[in-house]
């Protein structure tokens, strides 16, 4: 369990900043999410923390010691890390158990130890029945339960994971997410997962990072990310939204054809002049009357707008319904339960909670 | 500095990367140096002596000759054969296919003495049966002429023109034939103006490399021009070195020769590139046979016949005359005999030494052209030097660079003080490894990239050093690229005479040279002897790679 650091990290390509000024404290023993588009530098910086590229600006530091700096790094041998790759890495001329037991070998265990450990990490993964089958008589999943437990069995000061789980399929990529998060819980190492998919992200992080274009967006719990998004892209990026942007006047905030009292706002002090929000699907609620009977603008409870309903569709598992407030040019993506059957132009109430508008910014206020 | 941030095995790959730039560099900047050498210092004196004679000049003239004419025969040869192959229903032809491998493994100059054996004036095997046919007083074949000499240097070169015009033709899908016939073509004029044009660039440069191995050839030339009294650049080039050795005039008269070869090669790397012309997608499609119908006969026939021409006929006198007691006494039992063989290979201290040489210096110099080339390819791919992309230039440079020019450079760097190597086996190995490093080098480039780096970065992350992934994993899933690599180097290496030639000594012969040396004296029966010996030897080599790497590894040379 190590203390990750790192400080205003930047890697440039030429003229191209695949990483520019990124900074992420993690605790010892936290499980960390790089996540973002492909492109935004997830890898980079994964790769940066490995050793295996260095920053052109900036130092990564490891319980103390600085790793990283333009100048020099420590190579990736010498950093007590496991890393786990896209293409898993197996090697392919060596069983599951030389696999496995390659980094204990390199860190001079006996041969006796070698075994018991990577005995014991083969049961912990379900594979010990395998253990002297070579890589390709092996399926996808069971060559990711390979590389996971050669990471884990040398008891890395970090454990890096680079995108694992995208060359399997749905079922065994939902599966193993779990799996992950398992053996967080049992071996509680210092962990940097990097991926595109918010699932992934969501089921095994303690913390979230969004990272587009080569910055944090922002880093926090999946819980805070989802209902407090503080970027246009951040709430964008994670699950699907509504964007609705309006103008403080007064004590008002006005959005197209409807307005809401500023003092419902949460964020209520720091609004001023244009600002924008981004609110969930879910947190809308389409009614066929006016229930419960507070008029737009009463000082609490929920906000009630008319509005039409313009286009649906039934996914089973629930309703998509795209509504428009009346004389309004705004769509509002509703999700409902599937028993909530309302028709294409059907006049309806959307009950909103003002407690669920995510006050978001264009931009990323960089601290620094 | 941090020291524990140091990777260790940089200095290995400093080394390397020296070794390459000292083994490469080193002979051609002396060649260019030496040229301009005189006794009062810097001069230029040596181009002036080199190209004002006539006799010097006639055989620069003789020499273009001959690679045009050998380029214009090997496409008559080739193309056909190559679209009989590729195209057509023709029967039999997996034994034109052999026939077409066999060619390639006929040393060029063994090649030369089966025809003289088989058109010498008066002696030769088909004048003797002219004579015997048609009751003439002689026969009308002279192999000791231009002619001649062009026809046993295209008997032994169009296989590149084959193997370049076929692989552009598997590439080519019948679609866009069908195009052409849906359109009203019939079948020759679908040839003539779809399918030959769409292979012209293939066919363009294999004739470049046709062209540049015949300006560059010495051992043919030497068998064939010298006796029949004229002169190209390679056989002059060697009598500049007849005692007392011109050493200077030599580099200097070396420079056209070394001019034109860089020029050709970049040029047939531009018209190669030029992919969105030649429209080789790499999907061929769909590919039909043209059926011939009665004329597959015919086409059989014609590949028969330029393979009789380049490998059944040629392997058929020289096997005689290796077992015969006198070769002119024809195909009878009692003219059997394993005396030959027995003698260059058992009795003779001079030739046993000279098979023994052939085949360590074959193999020492495949082992270090191989590890320098792992090693720079790596440093390559790997980014691990600045300028890296340099040194790739570097390793393939040799490509371009006439086996008997290099040869006069290594001279011209090792025979004299610092590094005296002349009179040793090492300038001998050493001048192989470099003139056979491309080979290894495209190889374990080709090697290396179908490598995933993440398999090294995953050793290094878990603790292991460079050095240690490349021990345990990368050079176990590379055994048998490399062992390909490795025979592709060794069989040139084995027969190599352009080279050799220059840089043997009393003590380092090998068969190559000895082979040469003992054509003045007129003994065919060991010239074959020692030609099959090497032939042998190429043959086990092959058919080792074969069981290795499978069927199509010659060919990787030719992706170079």
């Amino acid at each position: 369990m190590s203390k990750l650091v790192l400080t205003g990290v930047g890697c440039r390509f030429g003229n191209v900043a695949a990483v520019d000024d990124l900074s992420l404290a993690m605790a010892a023993g936290e499980f960390v999410s790089l996540l973002g588009p492909s492109g935004c530098g997830k890898t980079t910086t994964l790769r940066m923390i490995a050793g295996l590229l260095h920053p052109t600006s900036g130092t990564i530091t490891m319980d103390g010691e600085v790793i990283s700096s333009p100048g020099s790094s420590l190579p990736p041998e010498k950093r007590n890390m496991s890393m786990i790759f896209q293409s898993y890495a197996i090697w392919p001329n060596m069983t599951v158990a030389e696999n496995v037991g390659f980094g204990l070998e390199i860190r001079r265990f006996s041969r006796a130890d070698i075994r018991a450990k990577v005995d014991q990490i083969l049961e912990v993964v379900h594979l010990g029945h395998l253990r002297d089958r070579y890589p390709s008589e092996l399926s996808g999943g069971q060559q990711q339960r390979v590389a996971l437990a050669r990471a884990i069995v040398v008891q890395p000061a970090v454990l890096l994971l680079d995108e694992p789980l995208s060359n399997l399929d749905a079922n065994l990529r939902e599966e193993m997410r779990y799996e992950i998060r398992r053996l967080h819980d049992e071996f509680h190492i210092t962990t940097v997962y990097v991926t595109h998919d918010q699932a992934e992200a969501m089921v095994t992080s303690d913390r979230i990072a969004v990272m587009n274009q080569g910055r944090i967006e922002q880093v926090d719990a999946p819980r805070t990310l989802y209902a407090r998004p503080r970027t246009r892209f951040v709430a964008g990026f994670i699950g699907r939204t509504n964007f609705l942007d309006g103008e403080v006047h007064g004590d008002k905030v006005l959005f197209d054809h409807f307005t809401i009292p500023l003092a419902r706002f949460p964020e209520a002090g720091a609004l001023h002049g244009r600002v924008s929000f981004s609110l969930r699907p879910q947190s809308i609620h389409l009614h066929r009357v006016r229930v419960p009977q507070q008029p737009l603008g009463a000082a609490e409870g929920a906000c009630v707008i008319a509005g039409r309903v313009v286009q649906r569709a039934y996914l089973g598992e629930h309703w998509d319904y795209a509504v428009r407030p009346l004389a309004s040019a705004l769509q509002l993506r509703v999700t409902a339960r599937p028993h909530e059957v309302f028709e294409v132009n059907e006049s309806v109430w959307l009950e909103l909670d003002p407690g669920q508008l995510a006050h978001i910014h264009d931009k990323v206020a960089h601290p620094g | 500095m941090r020291w524990r941030h140091l990777d260790r095995s940089l200095l290995l790959w400093l080394l390397a990367a020296g070794v390459l730039v000292a083994l490469v560099a080193n002979p051609i900047a002396r060649l260019l140096w030496t040229s301009v050498q005189g006794a009062g210092g810097l001069t230029l004196d040596n181009y002036v002596t080199a190209f004002s004679r006539w006799r010097y000049v006639e055989a620069l003239g003789n020499s273009l000759i001959l690679g045009l004419s050998v380029g214009v025969l090997c496409a008559v040869f080739g193309v056909p054969m190559a679209w009989a192959v590729s195209r057509t229903d023709m029967p039999g032809k997996s034994l034109v296919w052999i026939a077409v491998l066999g060619t390639f493994i006929v040393p060029n100059y063994l090649s030369a003495v089966a025809w003289i054996l088989l058109a010498g004036p008066n002696a030769g095997w088909l004048n003797r049966s002219w004579t015997a046919l048609t009751g003439a007083a002689a026969g009308p074949f002279n192999i000791y002429s231009m002619p001649g000499l062009v026809l046993v240097v295209a008997a032994s070169s169009f296989p590149y023109m084959f193997v370049f015009t076929r692989s552009a033709l598997d590439l080519i899908s019948s679609e866009m034939e069908d195009a052409a016939t849906t359109l009203g073509a019939g079948l020759w004029r679908t040839t003539l103006r779809v399918t030959l044009p769409l292979t012209l660039p293939a066919i363009l440069a294999a004739f470049i490399v046709a062209f540049l191995e015949a300006i560059a050839i010495f051992g043919a030339p030497a068998l064939i021009a010298l006796p029949g009294r004229f002169q190209v650049v390679t056989t002059m080039l060697w009598q500049f070195f007849e005692f007392p050795p011109k050493v200077e005039v030599a580099a200097a008269y070396a420079m056209p020769l070394l001019a034109i070869t860089v020029l050709l090669f970049w040029l047939q790397q531009r018209i190669i590139a030029r992919k969105g012309y030649i429209a080789l997608t790499g999907k061929g499609g769909e590919r039909r046979m043209v059926r011939l119908g009665r004329w597959r006969w015919v086409v059989l026939g014609y590949c028969l016949f330029v393979t009789s021409l380049s490998f059944f006929l040629p392997m058929l006198v020289v096997l005689q005359a290796a077992f015969a007691k006198a070769w002119g006494r024809g195909f009878s039992l009692d003219n059997l005999t394993l005396h030959n063989l027995r003698f260059v290979l058992v009795d003779q201290p001079l030739t046993r030494a000279a098979t023994v040489h052939t085949f360590v210096y074959g193999g020492v110099s495949a082992m270090l052209a191989l590890v320098l080339a792992l090693a720079i390819a790596y440093i390559v791919r790997r980014g691990l030097v600045p300028y890296g992309r340099a040194l790739s230039y570097v390793a393939m440079a040799p490509f371009v660079i006439p086996g008997i020019v290099l040869a006069i450079g290594f001279y011209a760097s090792y025979t004299s003080p610092p590094l005296v190597l002349y009179g040793t086996a090492w300038i001998l190995i050493l001048a192989f490894t470099t003139r056979f490093l491309p080979i290894a080098y495209a190889n374990s480039d080709a090697a290396l990239r179908s490598i995933n780096p993440e398999l090294e970065d995953a050793v290094r992350i878990l603790g292991g050093g460079r050095l240690l992934a490349l021990r345990r994993v990368v050079g176990p899933l590379l055994k048998r690229g490399l062992a390909g690599a490795f025979i592709l180097v060794f069989i040139p290496a084995t027969r190599e005479l352009s080279s050799a030639i220059f840089l043997c000594t009393a003590g380092t012969q090998v068969l190559a040279v000895l082979l040469f040396d003992k054509s003045d004296e007129g003994n065919f029966e060991y010239l074959s002897a020692i030609g099959l010996i090497l032939v042998l030897g190429t043959v086990a080599m092959v058919l080792a790679g074969f069981r290795l790497v499978g069927r199509d590894f010659m060919l990787r040379r030719t992706a170079t």
